[in-house]
C-alpha cells in the first residue's frame, strides 16, 4: 500500500462531501485524511483526500469518483510536484520551569504560541505531515494535553492551475 | 490525472443539452444533438403543478405509484393530467419494479412515485435493482415539509441518504423553483451514458409553494459528460485482434441491449465469423437461432459457452462486466485470452479482469466504428481461419446440449413447461422472470430472438421482480403477450400487483413454476448441505396443504386461475392462457421439486470445473 493525495474538484452543493466520503467507505478504502474548502470560484469546492491504497484499487476508486455527477475533476498530486500542508494545534504543559524549553522547540519548528496560561501553552504549527510528526515528538517529553490536526491540503507547484479548465466548463455550462 | 491505463476520456466540455419537449427526450441516450429551443413560456403554477408539467413535457406516459401524506399535493394536479397515466399499485416495491419493467421493455425511462418515509423506503429494493442492471428509472418521492426535515417528523426518512449508494444520482428539492430543472436533469442522467436510477425527493412545502414553470430546461452538469465516441486507435487494435485471433469469442452483455445495438452486434457477429455468448442480461441481444450463438455463459451457462471463454485466445467483451456469476473463480477465467473490453462506463473496464484493449464508448458507436475497421483488416489479410475452433465448438455443442431428465416422481418437468410457454407464445412475446431456478430455466429454454423480450433481475437477484415487471412491460407494450415466469416463492412476494393488473386492465399472464419450495436454495441444500432442507418448504404444491392455493388466489384477484399437473395438459393450458386477453391469467404449474438447474459451476470454483449434470464434467483433455 502506498499513500496518495487526491485533489477532487466538486460542485459546491449540499451533500457532496457525503457522496465522496460514502464512496470511499462503500468500496472499502480507508481515508487517511480529508480536508474540504472553497476555491477561487464560488461554485467549486475542493476536497483533498489522502488514502492508503495500491495502484490498481486507486484507479478503480478514481473512476468511481469520476462517476459521481457532482465531481468535476480529480487530480493526483505527487509529493515531489506539490506542496502539502497540515495545520496542528497542540496544548502542551509549560509551567514556568519548562516554558523556555518549550518555546525553544516552538521556535525551532517555526511554530507559534497562540494561547498561554500559567501551566500550558497552545502551539500552532503548519507543515508537511513529517514536520508536524517531528514537532510532536519534540514536544512529547513536556507533556501533551490535547492535539487537534487538520487534514492535508495540497497544491501543485508551478503556474498551472488545476481549476482553470474546470472553471471554464462551469462557466460555459452556467 | 489518475485515469488508469485506458485513455483519459476527452475532457472537452459537452455543449449543454437542451431538453427537447415531448417524448424524444425519453429515448435520448446521451445524444448530443441540439434541438432547436422552442419559445419558452412561463406559467404561474404550484410546485406540484410544476412537477406534473415537467413530467408531461418530458413525455412521460405512465407512472406507477401510491399517494400518501407528503406527496398528496402532487396527486391533485396529477388527476387532471391528460398525458400522464398514473397507475395505482398496491405496494411501492411493485411500483418500482413496474417502472423498471416498463423501461426494460420499451427502452424509455420508467417512472415511479411514493410518499415520504415508508413509501420511499419501500422503493429502495427496486431502485437498487435498477442500479445493478443499469435500468433508466426516475423515482419521485414526497418529503416532509422543509421546516420539519431533520426533526424526525412523522413519516420522515432521509431517502436521499438511504439511496446514495444505489442511485446514479439523487436530489432533495426544497425550493419549488428548482423543480423543472431537477426533473429535466434527472431524466437526462437516468437515460444517458450508462443508464440508471435517479431519485428526486421533493418536500411537501415545495409542492405547495407558488412558482413559475418554463420549458425546455437547459441541463448543465459540469461533472457529467459520458464518453460515447470510442477512441479510433483502440477500435483499430480491437479489429486487428479480431481479424487475427484463432479462437475468438464475443462476450455480449446487457449493455448491448441498453445501447440499442442489437443490429450492429448482429453485423459484427456475421462479419467476424466468431462465436458469441449472451449473458443473463443480454439474452435476446443476438437471436438464439443464430448459428454462431453458443448460448449463455456463466454459472448455469451452456458447456459450449463456458468452455469457449475458457479456451479462447481472444475475448471481446461488449457491455458486459465480468460478473462473478459469469467468470466463476476470477483467476482461472479465460486464462489464455487477450481481452478487449468495450463499455460506456470507464469504471467497469479493468474492475474485475485486466484488460488489454480498453474501449470507452456507447456500444452502438463502438460497433459501428468497429465494422469498417474489421472489413479493412479482412481486406488486407483475409478472413481468419476459424475452422478448427468451430470444429471444437460444434463438438461441445453436440456433446453437451442443454437438456433435462424427466422427473422420476411423475410430476411435471419445469423445463418442459417453460420451453413450451416460449414455443407457443413465440419471440414477439415478453418474458419477465423472478429469481431462482425458474429464472435460469427461462433463460435457458426460451428462445429469444429480439432485444427487450427478456426481463429479469440479474445483478441484485430480486425475488418478486417478475409480476410487477411484467405489469410495467405490458403497460409499455400493450399489444404484446407478456408472461411473468415466476416461482412459488417469488410469486408470494409481490403478487398483490395482480389487483393492480385486474383493476387497470393490464392482462399479463403468470406462470407459477410451483415446486412447493424455494427451489434454488433447495438445490444448493441438495448439493452442498447434504440434502438438509432447512426452511425451503413452502407447502404450495401437490400433496400439500396448498397455502395459498394459487388458483383461488387468482380468483380472489379477479384473474383467471388455471392449474396444470400433467404433461398431457401443458400445451392445452398454455393455449388457454394465451386465448384470455380480457384479464390477467395465473397458471399454477405444479412441477417436480427435485428438478435441478444444469449445467452448473459451483460458486467460487473455476469454470473449468463446470458440471454438465450432477457429477458429470466434460473431459477437456479429449478436446484436441
Amino acid at each position: 500500500m502506498s499513500r496518495h493525495t487526491l485533489s477532487v474538484l466538486v460542485e459546491n452543493k449540499p451533500g457532496v462531501l457525503t457522496r465522496v466520503a460514502g464512496l470511499f467507505a462503500r468500496r472499502s478504502f480507508n481515508i487517511h485524511s480529508l480536508a474540504v474548502g472553497p476555491t477561487e470560484h464560488e461554485e467549486i469546492s475542493r476536497i483533498t483526500v489522502v488514502v492508503d491504497v495500491d495502484e490498481l484499487p486507486l484507479e478503480q476508486v478514481t473512476k468511481q469518483l469520476n462517476k459521481l455527477i457532482n465531481v468535476i475533476k480529480i487530480v493526483e498530486l505527487e509529493d515531489a510536484s506539490s506542496v502539502q500542508r497540515e495545520l496542528l494545534l497542540v496544548k502542551v504543559k509549560a509551567d514556568t520551569a519548562q516554558r523556555t524549553s518549550v518555546l525553544e522547540v516552538v521556535q525551532l519548528f517555526r511554530a507559534h504560541v497562540v494561547d498561554v496560561v500559567p501551566d500550558t501553552v497552545v502551539v500552532e504549527a503548519t507543515g508537511s505531515p513529517g514536520k508536524l510528526d517531528a514537532l510532536l515528538t519534540a514536544l512529547e517529553p513536556f507533556g501533551i494535553r490535547e492535539i487537534v490536526q487538520s487534514g492535508t491540503v495540497a497544491i501543485g507547484r508551478g503556474s498551472r492551475s488545476i481549476t482553470d479548465r474546470a472553471l471554464e466548463r462551469v462557466s460555459r455550462s452556467a | 490525472m489518475v485515469q488508469g491505463p485506458h485513455p483519459a476520456p476527452p475532457r472537452t466540455p459537452a455543449p449543454p443539452v437542451p431538453q427537447a419537449s415531448p417524448a424524444a427526450v425519453a429515448h435520448a441516450r446521451g445524444d448530443r444533438e441540439r434541438v432547436p429551443a422552442a419559445p419558452t413560456t412561463v406559467e404561474k403554477v404550484t410546485g406540484a403543478q410544476s412537477i406534473v408539467r415537467s413530467l408531461e413535457e418530458q413525455g412521460v406516459e405512465a407512472v406507477f405509484g401510491i399517494p400518501g401524506g407528503a406527496i398528496l399535493p402532487l396527486y391533485d394536479p396529477l388527476m387532471d393530467s391528460a398525458k400522464v397515466r398514473h397507475i395505482l399499485v398496491r405496494h411501492e416495491q411493485g411500483g418500482g419494479h413496474a417502472a423498471a419493467g416498463y423501461a426494460a421493455a420499451t427502452g424509455k425511462v420508467g417512472v415511479c412515485m411514493a410518499t415520504s418515509g415508508p413509501g420511499a423506503t419501500n422503493l429502495v429494493t427496486p431502485i437498487a435493482d435498477a442500479h445493478m442492471d443499469s435500468v433508466p428509472l426516475v423515482a419521485i418521492t414526497g418529503q416532509v415539509v422543509a421546516s420539519l426535515i431533520g426533526t424526525d417528523g412523522f413519516q420522515e426518512a432521509d431517502i436521499v441518504g438511504i439511496t446514495l449508494p444505489v442511485t446514479k444520482h439523487n436530489y432533495l428539492v426544497t425550493d419549488a423553483d428548482d423543480i423543472p430543472r431537477v426533473i429535466a436533469e434527472a431524466f437526462h442522467i437516468a437515460a444517458s451514458g450508462r443508464p440508471g436510477p435517479v431519485l428526486v425527493d421533493i418536500s411537501k412545502s415545495a409542492m405547495q409553494a407558488q412558482t413559475t414553470f418554463s420549458w425546455p430546461q437547459e441541463v448543465s452538469l459540469p461533472g457529467y459528460h459520458p464518453v460515447t465516441k470510442p477512441h479510433a486507435k483502440q477500435i483499430r487494435e480491437a479489429a486487428r485482434l479480431l481479424a487475427t485471433s484463432r479462437r475468438p469469442v464475443l462476450y455480449v452483455g446487457g449493455g448491448v441491449i441498453r445501447a440499442g445495438a442489437a443490429a450492429e452486434l448482429r453485423a459484427l457477429v456475421d462479419a467476424s465469423g466468431a462465436p458469441a455468448v449472451t449473458t443473463l442480461m443480454a439474452r435476446g441481444a443476438l437471436p438464439d437461432t443464430h448459428p454462431q450463438h453458443l448460448g449463455m455463459p456463466g454459472m448455469h451457462g451452456t458447456v459450449a459457452a463456458v468452455a469457449a471463454l475458457q479456451k479462447a485466445d481472444l475475448v471481446v467483451a461488449l457491455g458486459a462486466r465480468f460478473d462473478d456469476r459469469v467468470t466463476g473463480q476470477l483467476a482461472s477465467f479465460a486464462p489464455n485470452a487477450t481481452v478487449v473490453h468495450a463499455d460506456i462506463d470507464p469504471a467497469e473496464i479493468g474492475k474485475n479482469k485486466a484488460v488489454d484493449v480498453p474501449i470507452v464508448g456507447d456500444l452502438r458507436e463502438v460497433l459501428t466504428d468497429l465494422l469498417p475497421e474489421l472489413a479493412r483488416e479482412h481486406g488486407q489479410h483475409g478472413k481468419p481461419d476459424l475452422e478448427a475452433w468451430w470444429k471444437q465448438l460444434d463438438a461441445w455443442r453436440e456433446t453437451f446440449p442443454l437438456g433435462y431428465d424427466e422427473p422420476s416422481d411423475g410430476h411435471l418437468a419445469p423445463q418442459h413447461v417453460i420451453q413450451r410457454i416460449g414455443e407457443l407464445s413465440g419471440p414477439e412475446a415478453i418474458y419477465a422472470a423472478g429469481v431462482g431456478q425458474h429464472q435460469m430455466w427461462a433463460a435457458q429454454f426460451i428462445k429469444y430472438q429480439r432485444p427487450n423480450s427478456w426481463l429479469n433481475s440479474g445483478g441484485l437477484g430480486t425475488m418478486g421482480y417478475s409480476v410487477p415487471a411484467a405489469m410495467g412491460a405490458k403497460v409499455g407494450q400493450p399489444d404484446r403477450t407478456v408472461w411473468a415466469i415466476d416461482g412459488d416463492g417469488c410469486f408470494q412476494m409481490t403478487n398483490q400487483e395482480l389487483a393492480t393488473c385486474t383493476i387497470n386492465d393490464i392482462p399479463i399472464k403468470v406462470a407459477v413454476i410451483n415446486n412447493s419450495s424455494l427451489g434454488m436454495v433447495r438445490q444448493w441444500q441438495t448439493l452442498f448441505y447434504e440434502s438438509r432442507y432447512s426452511n425451503t418448504d413452502l407447502h404450495t404444491g401437490h400433496g400439500t396443504v396448498r397455502v395459498p392455493d394459487f388458483v383461488k388466489l387468482a380468483d380472489a384477484y379477479g384473474c383467471v386461475g388455471l392449474r396444470c399437473e400433467s404433461k398431457a395438459d401443458v400445451d392445452a393450458t398454455i393455449k388457454r392462457a394465451l386465448e384470455i386477453d380480457d384479464r390477467p391469467v395465473v397458471v399454477d404449474f405444479t412441477v417436480s421439486r427435485d428438478a435441478m438447474v444444469w449445467p452448473m459451476v459451483a460458486a467460487g470454483v473455476s469454470n473449468d470445473d463446470i458440471q454438465y449434470a450432477r457429477g458429470i464434467s466434460p473431459a477437456w483433455d479429449r478436446e484436441d
